[in-house]
């Protein structure tokens, strides 16, 4: 007798093995917690360093941006980011390592369709999406609230 | 000649007089190490790119088996080959300066097993003296192709496979010493709705189960009439699947008999990167 959709799904449910949620959830905590007091620590450094608070936000977020693209290059990034998911992925850090991980993976296809058309095959999505919501806003808030 | 025997099977007979297998690193490391014909510990296989590197474990493997079999490239009538690359390039590469006449498959986890099923018809039915049938994948071009960049910094999840870095061919013949062909049964597509892309094992084990059950049926053999029934790379979720599936579906137990090759090429327990099992073409 033929098994039914919904009695696969639950077969499939019960033979898979579950992701480990709790662990997941510690571990995307502590190291975005941890990367975030990386940035901090290094506004503080530079704030000692006498940079004024406009230079401070251009200075910590591209400091985050060049640590991960050099981890990701030195092969370092996808090891920690296994173990720190969520922690690593969403701060700017994953953004990082999203654009220059496909560079370096399709550099093996040219400098034109490989590394320059593949760079943006993951980020791609949240660029087009994210400029054009930006634009959107925009205009709102150039109707409402202006 | 090839004779019909029920709805879904083909009797023949055909000889295996030639196989090989290569492998990458962490294959070598598995429990079937040993049995490979050479090892390649370096991902890139001296290449340029991994499309090239599967390209060189094909090429390696397929003249490897012609060798095995006693023949040369030139004797071969057809070659029954493919992968999961795009243009199946990790075999049309391989193949270029054999020149051999080349059909390429596309059958992703079955290609091996539609290729060795192509030879044993071409060679049974007198299409082919001797037929070649090879097949290869690689770890880091499928990520590359199908999934994330290998540098990426994402989570596997408990479900996902490892695609294998390896090749493997044999050279088949009507006459001659090895293990024979002896029923093909050509698989249809069973699609249960599975959505989950990490999750192959369980999209596959229902094909697995109807291919398996046609086969027992059209032959009037029970699973108790094999050594081993083996499917391709199920892994640890499909297999369990695949059992369950069998004795709802068809009222078989598989359980004695049934193996399947993601689990065998890996240790689960010690290479825990593999998560449930291995998978190729």
């Amino acid at each position: 007798m033929a098994v039914s959709g919904k009695e696969y799904e639950r077969m499939m449910q019960a033979s898979s093995p579950p992701t480990w949620l709790l662990r997941n959830l510690l571990c995307a905590f502590v190291s975005g917690g941890a990367v975030c007091a990386l940035g901090e620590g290094l506004g503080m450094l530079y704030a000692a360093l006498g940079a004024a608070q406009e230079t401070r936000r251009l200075l910590v977020p591209c400091s985050l941006i060049l640590l991960s693209a050099l981890l990701t290059a030195l092969g370092v990034y996808d090891k920690l980011a296994a173990v720190a998911g969520a922690g690593l992925l969403v701060p700017i850090t994953g953004f990082a390592n999203a654009v220059v991980s496909p560079a370096m993976e399709f550099s093996s296809e040219g400098r034109i369709l490989g590394t320059g058309a593949q760079m943006f095959r993951i980020a791609g999505p949240v660029l087009a999406y994210g400029t054009a919501a930006a634009a959107l806003y925009g205009v709102l808030y150039e109707l409402i609230v202006r | 000649m090839p004779e019909r025997i029920g709805a879904r099977t083909l009797r023949l007979d055909a000889v295996v007089t030639g196989g090989a297998a290569v492998g990458g690193k962490t294959e070598a490391e598995g429990p079937l190490g040993r049995q490979l014909d050479a090892v390649y510990p370096e991902a890139d296989a001296g290449e340029k790119s991994w499309e090239k590197a599967e390209s060189t474990l094909h090429a390696d493997a397929l003249t490897r088996a012609i060798a095995k079999a006693g023949l040369t490239p030139q004797q071969i009538d057809l070659h029954f080959g493919g992968d999961l690359l795009d243009q199946c390039i990790g075999t049309s590469f391989a193949a270029r300066p054999l020149g051999m006449p080349l059909v390429g498959l596309y059958g992703a986890c079955s290609t091996m097993a539609l290729a060795l099923a192509m030879a044993a018809l071409a060679v049974d039915c007198g299409a082919a003296q001797a037929a070649a049938a090879s097949t290869s994948s690689h770890f880091c071009a499928a990520e590359k192709q199908f999934r994330m960049p290998l540098e990426y910094g994402g989570q596997r999840t408990p479900t996902a496979q490892w695609t294998a870095t390896a090749a493997g061919a044999a050279v088949l013949r009507k006459q001659g010493r090895g293990p024979h062909v002896r029923a093909i049964s050509i698989g249809r597509i069973c699609d249960y709705g599975v959505k989950d892309a990490n999750n192959m094992g369980a999209a596959m084990a229902p094909a697995a189960c109807d291919t398996i059950a046609a086969f027992l049926h059209d032959t009037g053999t029970q699973p108790a009439d094999y050594d081993c029934i083996l499917t391709g790379d199920l892994g640890a979720v499909g297999s369990t699947l695949l059992l369950q599936l069998a004795q709802k579906e068809a009222g078989l137990a598989l359980a004695s008999v049934h193996r399947d090759c993601g689990l065998l090429l890996y240790d689960l327990k010690t290479q825990t990167k593999v998560g449930a099992g291995g998978s190729g073409c």
